[in-house]
């Protein structure tokens, strides 16, 4: 189980909702099952190789998961997990 | 009874002394004028602080916490100064050394001089809140009042640190902008105003901030930011501030500030919330190691829903304006590695740690050229 922020780009397709909860073990796993509850989310993050796109940051905790161990970054009973794409507004 | 010359003698006997060459040759971690004010006006030893010698215990703590820091004391001849070092002794500095000739020595050997910054009535005044922390003090305003700061994006973040670091006396602001002020920027932009609508932004942010404060110097830069000016442009700055609109000028903005070695203040901001970071050359990550690259076109959120909550920027470029005034004081603690994100709906902070990037494009290696890319533009959040 993670609690997922959905950043304000992202709301729409949550709709409006600003906190996600979804059961998983993995990154990897914890986006199938977000496109499975919101659909069109998948492609927001990941790109076609299913690699996480190179302006999306997901972040576990405090953690950048490009730091750790991607998308096969393990989550555990009560992660947080933080969606932080670049945005240019100034 | 001990007279005069007699007592210095024994005090010299006990403490240490130091002289011009050993501290050319190695540099103390401290060097500290005790002289009085006028003579420190007329110019002491490059890299000193100045505490006279009648508030040095008051101060000292607060100057060196470290009672084990190596530290010089000096005045105009060496007696003060080994005073003041047994004092420093008596109050538990283990490392003081007092230079032997003071600064007379320094200036009869030849070598360069500072000369502080003199202010004026009016400056002592203004600045009075800030010279009166411990912190800043006189150094700390002088070397603000020297600074030269760039903002780019003379907008919603743009607007609140321009005023905060126009009232804080950064001597040098730079503006780059090549937009004119619009009634639907009002909502936010507060460095412009009624009077001002369909002049260039960089001209009435120059009024305003001329208005607020006249220490200050605004160079406008009435240019969009592009490879072929913005090395130049940078170039004047110690440190630039990022308030962009877009994503082409904030990659060109941190190839170049890289190339350059200039510290960025970045933040963006979108809706309800924004987000916060510094990034420092080749020490902490850069904007690249947080997004290697820029969104294409398509998948930008589109232009027509990038409303933005008016006081927003506000909060996140005054938190823009306290990184510059911090780095150019050296002091605290940057948001170097730390991405702050504040929701304004949910009134909450939360930080995030950002790393280098060791396969980062840009930053990974420091010898490795940096090219300047000129991005497509696409819609602008």
């Amino acid at each position: 189980m993670a609690n997922v922020r959905i950043p304000t780009p992202l709301r729409k397709l949550t709709l409006g909702q600003d906190l996600v909860t979804v059961p998983a073990a993995t990154i990897g796993e914890l986006i199938s099952n977000l496109e499975a509850k919101h659909p069109g989310l998948r492609e927001r993050l990941l790109d076609d190789k299913g690699q996480v796109r190179r302006f999306v940051n997901i972040f576990v905790g405090e953690e950048d998961i490009r730091f750790q161990k991607g998308l096969d970054t393990p989550l555990g009973e009560h992660s947080e997990v933080s969606i932080v794409p670049a945005i240019a507004g100034g | 009874m001990a007279n005069f010359q007699s007592y210095l003698r024994e005090i010299k006997s006990r403490i240490a002394e130091t002289t011009v060459d050993e501290i050319r040759q190695k540099p103390p971690q401290v060097l500290i004028d005790v002289r009085e004010g006028e003579e420190n006006q007329e110019g002491y030893i490059p890299g000193s602080d100045w505490i006279p010698r009648g508030k040095l215990e008051q101060r000292i703590e607060d100057a060196v916490p470290d009672r084990a820091a190596d530290i010089v004391l000096y005045c105009a001849g060496g007696n003060r100064s080994a005073l003041a070092a047994r004092t420093l002794g008596e109050l538990g500095y283990t490392q003081v050394r007092s230079l032997a000739g003071g600064f007379g020595a320094w200036k009869k050997a030849g070598l360069p001089i500072d000369k502080p910054f003199v202010f004026t009535d009016a400056q002592k005044a203004r600045y009075a809140r800030h010279t009166m922390l411990p912190e800043v003090g006189e150094v700390g305003q002088a070397r603000l009042l020297r600074s030269r700061v760039l903002l780019v994006g003379a907008g919603g973040l743009g607007s609140p640190s321009g005023l905060y670091l126009g009232a804080a006396g950064i001597g040098t602001i730079g503006i780059v902008d090549d937009d004119v002020v619009d009634a639907s920027n009002l909502q936010r932009q507060v460095l412009h105003n009624m009077t001002r609508i369909g002049v260039p932004k960089v001209d009435s942010a120059k009024q305003t901030l001329s208005d607020l404060n006249p220490d200050v110097q605004v160079i406008p830069h009435r240019v969009r930011l592009n490879s072929e000016n913005v090395l130049d442009i940078l170039n004047g700055y110690d440190l630039v501030v990022d308030g962009a609109d877009n994503f082409q000028t904030r990659y060109l903005l941190n190839d170049a500030a890289l190339m350059l070695k200039k510290p960025v203040v970045h933040a963006s901001i979108f809706r309800f919330e924004g987000q916060i970071t510094t990034f420092l050359p080749f020490d902490g990550p850069c904007y690249r190691c947080l997004y290697p690259e820029p969104p294409p076109a398509g998948m930008a959120p589109s232009c027509n829903e990038a409303g933005v909550l008016g006081v927003l920027p506000g909060v996140i470029g005054v938190l823009q304006a306290t990184e510059a005034v911090k780095i150019l004081l050296g002091i605290g603690q940057t948001l170097s590695g730390r991405l702050l994100i504040y929701d304004a709906l949910a009134a909450k902070f939360r930080e995030l740690k950002l790393r280098r990037d060791p396969g980062c494009v840009v930053c990974s290696d420091p010898k490795k050229p940096i090219q300047l890319i000129d991005y497509e533009a696409f819609c602008n959040i």
